[in-house]
């Protein structure tokens, strides 16, 4: 059994001078994250999509869900996220393990809501590669050069492009394999988790990539939505 | 719904576009899997097509012919994984004595209207039909080019006297191949000839009683009816040839398309009390009768399986370009698209 966490837990600090979080300010007619939800709950291959939130923000959505989505707003659940993103993931898995039974085949695909055009391409390529993984990342190779630097004033190395990839979302798990590696993390570890996928790695255990797409931009900045708007034909 | 298309926006350039697209709580959405290229698409990558047509169409999404599988459907009328034929018509009202693929207002994917080259197709069931189990699903990519076959011969069915004893079939392209099928298996009893300009391809209509060249047809050899399945510079030419070699009160369907105007020799229609009627597009009662006919005759997807030529995966846009120039140098066959965008 398939499930979606869409995580849109964060308060848009980077969005600039706005008050409302970015997952929450218009695309075309709708809200970021309707578009996000959407795609997700058409798929049949989902029993539920969870919507994860700042608290203050879970009635208001529920709101967004009835007046924008009335044919999927029961198969989607507006839940609390957590203060972190892991926080927000485990509040997703606490979830369904109180309202389904969970065994080795659940599944659990993590997705930025401010990443609205995830394509049904990707999210099917993450549901299959977890036939053989127990972890998947949706990756692009890198486009620019990495440069690394401890202290941000120089230059530490500079490594191979054709070796990175930059992350995107879907990241998918196996539910109670991404558990597992949740409880072993040390508090600092924990601390310093951006990314769910990481959790595997420092674990040692294998994460599979999924081929991302260029246009499954993450919208984060103010130019960001303006890009989001060319893509859909509706320069500002 | 956000949504991925792709689109010529000008001669042999495809770009990627989004588009918020509407799904209404009884829409029928699918997962295009398997597409076929059409002359007319071909046409249009190709800038073939009159300037002032192409600044009219363009940016459009191409393809017509195509199938997937079921991804949700408010109507329920199919599950989640369904496999369905897409039909590209999209009428908007309905006429009496007008069937679907000729009423003026009615929309087309990938001339009037976007076509299959989407991530997700939103449309309505009444738009899809139920692909049967085990078809092969490369032969199923071209039903529609199939059902516009299915159609004609339908309507020919209804109109032409009942002296069926031969049809001639001009055109060994795929068309021509796919007609002359079609009235094999639905005429058993008739004679069916083959016209056309290359003794390689027609050595591939093995079915059908015999295949002339069109420079070779004997003066004396006369058919019932005709089928003229050319179009192009070359439709002037076959018209009168059907009409030089059909008996009196025999009826032609016009299958092929031209860019220009085609003179036709009257004087020899009215003395021959002939009957020409066009035909083009299909309906989904063509495409209903298209599968049941593949279900009643597996020897005819069977015998279409040879007529699929390239058969690419499409991840990219230049995917796409490398199989529309491959499909532009085939002479013959129908190029398929895996649809893995």
């Amino acid at each position: 059994m398939n499930f979606a966490a869409i995580l849109a837990g964060g308060h848009g600090t980077r969005m600039g001078a706005t008050d409302k979080p970015k997952q929450f300010q218009l695309l075309g007619e709708r809200p970021i994250l309707v578009h996000t939800l959407e795609k997700f709950a058409l798929m049949d291959e989902f029993e539920r999509v969870l919507l994860l939130c700042p608290v203050e923000w879970v009635e208001a959505s529920r709101d967004l869900l009835k007046m924008h989505l009335p044919a999927q707003s029961e198969k989607i659940v507006v839940l609390a996220g957590g203060a972190t993103r892991s926080g927000t993931v485990q509040n997703a898995i606490a979830w369904i393990e109180e309202n389904y039974e969970t065994d080795e085949n659940t599944v659990i695909v993590t997705h930025d809501s401010v990443r609205p055009f995830v394509t049904y391409r990707i999210i099917k390529d993450n549901l299959e590669a977890l036939a053989n993984y127990d972890a998947c990342d949706t990756v692009i190779p890198a486009s620019d050069t990495i440069v690394v630097s401890e202290g941000g004033t120089e230059i530490d190395s500079i490594p191979l492009r054709s070796t990175m990839f930059q992350g995107q979302t879907p990241q998918s798990f196996r539910l109670l394999a991404l558990k597992e590696v949740y409880e072993q993390l040390s508090g600092d570890e924990e601390a310093q988790l951006t990314d769910a996928c990481k959790a595997f790695v420092l674990r040692g255990r294998p994460v599979a990539l999924v081929n991302g797409e260029p246009f499954n931009i993450k919208i984060t900045y103010p130019v960001d939505l303006r890009i989001a708007h060319a893509l859909l034909g509706q320069y500002e | 719904m956000l949504n991925t298309i792709y689109q010529l926006v000008a001669p042999r350039r495809i770009d990627l576009a989004v588009q918020d697209m509407p799904v209404a709580p009884d829409a029928l959405v699918v997962r295009p899997t398997h597409l076929s290229i059409c002359h007319a698409d071909q046409r249009y990558y190709q800038g073939m097509r009159d300037a002032k047509v192409l600044a009219e169409k363009l940016p459009m999404a191409m393809i017509h012919e195509a199938h997937g599988q079921v991804v949700f459907d408010g109507s329920g009328t199919y599950k989640a994984g369904d496999r369905v034929v897409m039909v590209p018509n999209l009428p908007v009202e309905e006429r009496p004595f007008q069937a679907e693929n000729y009423i003026r207002s009615s929309r087309f994917r990938s001339s009037t209207a976007d076509g299959f080259m989407q991530e997700l197709v939103v449309t309505s069931a009444d738009r899809a039909v139920a692909l049967p189990d085990g078809i092969d699903l490369d032969v199923a990519a071209f039903t529609e080019l199939v059902s516009v076959s299915t159609h004609t011969i339908n309507r020919f069915d209804a109109i032409a006297h009942a002296g069926r004893d031969s049809i001639g079939v001009w055109g060994d392209g795929n068309v021509g191949f796919i007609t002359a099928l079609l009235l094999r298996t639905r005429f058993p009893e008739t004679k069916i000839y083959v016209f056309g300009k290359n003794s390689e391809k027609l050595a591939d209509f093995t079915f059908v009683t015999a295949t002339y060249l069109i420079t070779e047809i004997p003066d004396d050899l006369l058919v019932d009816h005709a089928f003229e399945c050319v179009g192009g510079a070359g439709s002037g030419d076959a018209i009168e040839q059907i009409i030089a070699h059909i008996h009196p009160e025999g009826t032609v369907a016009l299958m092929g398309v031209s860019e220009n105007n085609v003179p036709i020799n009257t004087r020899m229609v009215l003395e021959k009390g002939l009957r020409l009627y066009g035909s083009s597009r299909s309906g989904v009662a063509d495409f209903r009768s298209t599968l049941d006919l593949y279900a009643q005759h597996p020897e005819v997807p069977a015998q279409l399986a040879r007529i699929v030529g390239g058969v690419f995966d499409i991840r990219d846009t230049s995917d796409i370009a490398t199989a529309f120039a491959d499909d532009r140098s085939r002479r013959f066959g129908k190029t398929v698209l895996h649809w893995l965008v």
